[in-house]
């Protein structure tokens, strides 16, 4: 990738990640941070791509350990989301906010 | 599979987490939001397998993964939601870790071909995962009152942190131009130092903000693996969650009423409290639970405050209860949901909708001040630092300028706590001994059983 192309996707990326959150009630404010706290655990892909090309031993078992982690990060994060997130389950009678 | 094809998903992974930050933002949409996050996530694991080089270690690989599966998600699963922030804080903490240990790696492999980008950004997330990990684990240690919940300050601390600060970046630039694994280690162990000491001074009820920043610093060292990694998913993914993640601490802030600099470096600038100085001395009304039952019986309108101790005691249910039988009296019952009752903001809502209470109930903490002047009971149950109102009046003190749920102007006020005992901010709660105020000491879930029975009776 030439340097104007990663300058480039990083910029416009601040600028959506600005924008997309920009007016949050508070109410929502553990569910989106523990959602975006899931979404960087997409490291695990790095994690297993560093995994993948370990040359010995020391590089395997800390790719092995990252991918543990970032596993944990991932997956763990999205569940968590999801059950704080069942209060906006559609109720009888609940009007939603 | 073609790098252009590979790539072409990644975006498509990338566009995904954006529609999942969007969903996230509203109510209608934020668990569709969640979900198409995780999809993106999905994605984007199961196509590294077919991108991968070297197809060495596969069994490792996905016996890691398995490892991760079988920890992460029983630990969502099975948390209870009163535990639920620092879960998220361990996670965020545990992210900050892996990206750090994939820059190692990412390091030990660079060679002699590597371009100095390359080299800096390896080093930018070593460092900043390190921090993000120690960080967040001191977060945790606040969170689950493993340690003390007040600013911890030493003398010169502010000194100790500023060197500390110099250290990494001084042996950040050793590590760049050396190209050692001795000097990284002891980079990786400096900038952990940093992060510990980073968050000890901050204050417990200021913990969200900080593990909200701590988790845009991750989204952060996520982007920096992109670029060395020459993955444009990473790139999008943690530039969305670094970029997301600042904008969010402020507005968690603005919420607190805090600015980011007076929680972050806010201990170090405070007079030192003088908590609750001679404070056990002072007579406070406590009352029985009929005595509580009565006051609620005659109201006309009760307004209850939930906090931290509702989530320990796990009353929400037996507060329903409790409502549900005041409004079959023709009372008329709301919840003052304070921003950031409990650990972090909407952790009350959560609860009480994990019991069932009417979402219509739950007033916001702007539309249920102006009513506390018509209310006849305001019952606080497990709360203490948001009805404070040392955060109007004392200048100086820890939760100063954040916005607090007006109960003092309700005709009644009955406290459920447990003890004296200091709120999560550790100040001085002036209301206690206030006349009007009835105390009911005991564990909430407890005592509001009793004031439920004493109300059949009535």
């Amino acid at each position: 990738m030439t340097a104007i192309a990663v300058i480039s996707i990083f910029v416009l990326a601040v600028f959506v990640g600005f924008e997309v959150v920009s007016k949050v009630s508070s109410t929502l404010h553990t569910p989106l941070m523990s959602g975006a706290n899931a979404i960087h655990g997409v490291i695990l892909v790095g994690a297993i791509i560093v995994a993948d090309k370990a040359a010995n031993n020391l590089e395997l078992g800390l790719a092995i350990a990252a991918i543990i982690l970032a596993t944990i990060n991932v997956v763990g994060g999205f569940v968590v989301t999801d059950r704080m997130l069942e209060m906006f389950k559609p109720k009888k009678g609940g009007e939603q906010k | 599979m073609s790098n252009f094809v590979y790539d072409l998903i990644g975006l498509g992974a990338g566009v995904l987490f954006i529609l999942a930050l969007k969903g996230l933002s509203h109510p209608k949409t934020a668990r569709r939001g969640n979900l198409l996050g995780a999809a993106g996530a999905t994605v984007a694991i199961v196509m590294v397998f077919f991108h991968l080089e070297a197809h060495k270690n596969l069994g490792w690989i996905l016996g890691a993964l398995a490892v991760g599966l079988a920890i992460g998600v029983p630990a969502a699963r099975k948390v209870q939601m009163t535990n639920m922030p620092q879960l998220v804080a361990l996670f965020n903490g545990v992210g900050g870790g892996a990206a750090a240990l994939v820059a190692i790696v990412e390091y030990l492999n660079l060679g002699n071909g590597a371009t100095t980008a390359q080299v800096i950004f390896t080093v930018f997330t070593v460092v900043v995962g390190c921090v993000s990990f120690s960080g967040s684990i001191i977060t945790f240690l606040k969170l689950q009152e493993l340690m003390t919940t007040r600013p911890v300050v030493f003398p010169g601390g502010r000194f100790v942190i500023a060197a500390n600060l110099i250290a990494v970046l001084g042996v950040s630039v050793w590590v760049v131009q050396a190209l050692g694994t001795n000097p990284l280690l002891i980079l990786a162990a400096l900038s952990l130092l940093f992060g510990i000491l980073f968050v000890l001074p901050v204050g417990g009820a200021d913990v969200p903000i900080v593990i909200s920043l701590l988790n845009a610093f991750t989204g952060l060292t996520v982007a920096a693996s992109g670029y060395v990694l020459d993955s444009t998913l990473l790139i999008i993914a943690g530039t969305l969650v670094g970029a997301s993640g600042t904008i969010l601490t402020r507005l968690m802030a603005e919420a607190m009423g805090r600015s980011l600099f007076g929680t972050l470096f806010g201990a170090f600038t405070a007079k030192p409290q003088s908590v609750a100085a001679a404070g056990e001395e002072r007579p406070v009304k406590s009352g029985s639970p009929e005595d509580v039952a009565i006051l609620l019986n005659y109201a006309r309108r009760v307004v209850i405050v939930p906090g931290f101790g509702l989530a320990v005691a796990q009353a929400q249910h037996t507060v329903r209860e409790m409502a549900d039988l005041l409004i079959s009296k023709g009372i008329e019952v709301a919840y003052g949901i304070h921003p950031v009752a409990g650990r972090m903001p909407g952790h009350m809502n959560v609860l009480l909708a994990e019991a069932n209470v009417p979402y219509e109930q739950l007033s916001e903490m702007e539309d249920v001040n102006p009513t506390f002047g018509q209310t006849d009971v305001a019952i606080v149950i497990g709360a203490n630092d948001v009805v404070n109102p040392a955060a109007e009046n004392t200048p100086g003190c820890p939760i100063y300028g954040m916005p607090i749920l007006k109960v003092s102007d309700a005709a009644n006020i009955i406290f459920l706590k447990r003890s004296m005992r200091p709120g999560f901010a550790g100040i001085e709660n002036e209301l206690l001994y206030d006349p009007k105020t009835t105390l009911l000491f005991g564990d909430a879930k407890a005592s509001l059983t009793k004031v439920v029975s004493a109300l059949k009776g009535l």
